[in-house]
């Protein structure tokens, strides 16, 4: 997709005016919160978990090339071929190549933010090859044309309502129904003679195993499994961060990701690839490529952006997010949105076209509270409002008026006689109404609330008056 | 009870936005303070901790300002402000602006060690509980967001409230999600900061309480502005005001009686 987060505010303007947007996102917020929180607190050992998935991370990311290099070993000693693809451009170029080797028409195609990341729905189709979302909700907006607005449910931006609207639209056999269970049913029949005549399947993966070169799919629909095991190829792109020492170490973050991310215990399918297909198996793919990506990551392991690299890409920051919980996900105009894609986008693009992600955040702290590997999440949102400082980024008015305020507050004899005048004209201005509906140079906040009407006095004023009596 | 020979030496910390727009925040701090048994000071040479420019990433003013909050504060025993915002920043964040700089470090470290936002200090270090305190009505809590997350503070005003004769509390659903304000955020992003605040005064009038309490100005300030507008009856008061027995006085955004 292209990035458009340099159109954050026009792109919050419509998210707020629609109201049925509204609904779709109140519903799920919510409901993603209540069942998070309760399966946390059924979690005895989550704070323990928690810490260890961080310790790992931590360690992994301290030894990258040395598990990086374990995991290519083992992967190739297990018959896949492993490929480095420094940017996105390289990481398609290596796809699109493989594809016109096997002489690839289709490619089925699992749910992968990585993929979304490095534009792979743009170059199979620049490519020429047919691309089939397997995932519901990718199915679902593949048909409606629209990026994800979430890294886990890239639908959410759409009510069951819309989608059965869509499929009676699209599909070859839609139901009349708009019962969840239907509009599933419905989309199991376009899909399921689509999978099985694939030439290529692609998916990313949730972790990689070092010491057994594996790589893992956390999924509930079972799509990753009919996408990866009956073409004759299977291609996985993934971030080299997404990779831990050894299975019991993924089992640390199995334990957290689908708890984070839904509030289930675990999820319906999680699939452990070990090469392609052997002598004997049954099934499985002839052949078996592994492209991992960088894009920025090793840039981001040598600054204060490295305890980004330990997520797990659950979703949490977004779905306990204020702001992400109003505008939704496609307002911040970037494959990965919410808190962790505030952070994430700038890394990937540049400050500059990316200035209000970090700002549209009013630094409360849930994100941070919810993830499960404790990325400090504000701290790096804060981080990277100091670099557009620094670099000169912030408007003539913020910094403007910060130097006037910094100037006042350093002079506390003059500060105090600024406030008691501001508050004195603000108190005649209230007309002692009590509250305030509109004021001069104050129109952000009066546009939407009242001001209260000060007292007589600053807090000092009527301080040193008393103390003097 | 703490036993001592001589009481602790407070520096109180009005912060800025108690100091403009309601004194009576922190008139009722000095008097739960000494009813509390501390030796109250009122620092003239105080004005900001910084917090505006430390969020907007002015890292150099916040340093400025973090100096002067360490030179007037720093001989006290405990600094205290009614507000878990102003005191995190104190507390939790200082510590980002000195790494490179030991002698200030060690200043700060001292400082940020001794920082108390009011109602977690009454309750945790002074084992405070109101005496004769009466409030009639039906209230409801917002925690504030860096009280919340960054200090910890929960049980404290809630266990404080418990004693307010003629009170009683009704639990706010989302009574810890932000509220919208976030500083500065509410006037850079204000249809965003508007949703947020809609929502969450909707959910104040569900609770059917008369009154809404918490610990922090600037968000009480947004949501008693966003109740205001929307024509509630809600009055909205700082926890320390209930405490000190002040909340007879007209509450957040409501006119001041005519005398």
């Amino acid at each position: 997709m292209k990035q458009t987060s340099e159109h954050f505010k026009a792109h919050v303007t419509a998210a707020l005016a629609d109201p049925t947007l509204k609904i779709a996102l109140n519903r799920t917020t919510t409901l993603l919160r209540e069942r998070r929180a309760q399966v946390i607190a059924d979690f005895g050992e989550y704070a323990a978990a928690r810490e260890a998935a961080q310790k790992i991370k931590d360690h992994t990311l301290d030894n990258l090339a040395h598990y990086l290099a374990m995991f290519e070993a083992n992967a190739v000693a297990s018959g896949a071929q492993v490929h480095w693809a420094r940017t996105p451009k390289e990481a398609t170029d290596i796809v699109t190549a493989i594809c016109k080797a096997e002489g690839a028409r289709s490619a089925t195609r699992v749910k992968s933010m990585l993929g979304e990341e490095i534009g792979i729905g743009e170059a199979l189709a620049a490519a020429g090859v047919e691309r089939i979302e397997t995932d519901l909700a990718e199915h679902i907006i593949q048909l409606a044309g629209d990026p994800p607005s979430h890294i886990v449910m890239p639908a959410m931006h759409k009510t069951h309502e819309q989608v059965a609207e869509l499929f009676r639209e699209k599909h070859a056999q839609p139901s009349n129904s708009d019962e969840i269970a239907a509009l599933v049913e419905s989309a199991r029949r376009e899909l399921r003679p689509k999978f099985l005549n694939a030439d290529i399947g692609i998916s990313g993966a949730n972790f990689l195993i070092a010491d057994t070169g594996s790589i893992v799919t956390v999924t509930n629909e079972g799509n990753a499994e009919l996408t990866t095991t009956p073409p004759k190829t299977h291609i996985v792109t993934v971030g080299i961060e997404k990779i831990v020492p050894s299975m019991a170490h993924a089992t640390v973050f199995l334990r957290l990701l689908s708890r984070a991310a839904i509030g289930a215990e675990i999820t319906q399918y999680t699939t452990f690839y070990n090469g392609p297909k052997r002598a004997g198996d049954a099934d499985g793919p002839e052949t078996m490529h592994i492209v991992l990506v960088d894009n920025h990551r090793t840039e981001m392991l040598g600054q204060f952006l490295r305890p980004m690299l330990r997520c797990i890409r659950c979703g949490a920051c977004m779905n306990h997010c204020p702001v992400y919980a109003a505008v939704g996900g496609h307002a911040y105009g970037a494959v990965y949105p919410g808190p962790m894609g505030s952070v994430l986008t700038p890394a990937m693009s540049d400050l500059k076209s990316t200035k209000d992600l970090p700002n549209a955040c009013t630094l409360n702290g849930r994100c941070n509270e919810v993830c499960p590997v404790n990325i400090p999440l504000p701290d790096m949102l804060r981080s990277l409002r100091a670099r557009q400082h620094q670099a000169g980024l912030t408007s003539g008015m913020t910094r403007g008026g910060l130097a006037v305020w910094g100037w006042l507050a350093r002079r506390p004899g003059l500060y105090r006689r600024a406030t008691g005048l501001a508050m004195f004209a603000m108190r005649v201005w209230s007309m002692n109404r009590g509250r305030i509906r509109r004021f001069p140079m104050a129109g952000n906040w009066t546009r939407h609330r009242d001001l209260p009407q000060p007292e007589l006095g600053t807090f000092m004023q009527q301080y040193n008056r008393r103390s003097r009596k | 009870m703490q036993h001592r020979s001589t009481p602790p030496r407070v520096g109180f910390f009005v912060t800025c936005i108690v100091d403009a727009m309601r004194p009576n925040i922190g008139f009722a701090s000095l008097k739960l303070l000494e009813a509390a048994g501390c030796d109250v000071e009122v620092p003239q040479a105080q004005t900001c901790c910084g917090q505006p420019a430390f969020n907007s990433g002015d890292d150099a003013t916040t340093r400025d300002l973090a100096r002067q909050v360490i030179e007037v504060f720093e001989g006290y025993d405990y600094v205290v402000a009614p507000s878990g915002s102003c005191a995190s920043m104190i507390r939790s964040h200082y510590g980002e602006l000195f790494a490179d700089d030991p002698a200030w470090a060690e200043r700060q470290r001292a400082l940020s060690a001794k920082t108390w936002e009011i109602l977690s200090f009454l309750r945790d270090v002074m084992d405070y509980h109101p005496q004769g305190a009466s409030y009639d009505g039906v209230a409801t809590y917002h925690d504030s967001c860096s009280g919340l997350r960054d200090l910890g503070v929960h049980d404290q005003p809630r266990a404080l409230l418990g004693d307010v004769a003629g009170l009683r509390m009704v639990p706010l659903q989302g009574n810890d999600e932000c509220c919208g304000f976030g500083g500065t955020f509410c006037v850079k992003y204000p249809s965003v900061s508007n949703a947020i605040v809609e929502d969450k005064a909707a959910k104040i009038e569900a609770t059917g309480a008369d009154t809404l309490l918490g610990g922090d100005m600037g968000c009480l300030m947004n949501m008693a502005g966003k109740l205001s507008r929307r024509g509630s009856d809600v009055k909205v008061y700082h926890t320390v005001e209930v405490l000190a027995g002040m909340a007879d006085g007209p509450a957040i955004c409501k006119p001041e009686k005519m005398r």
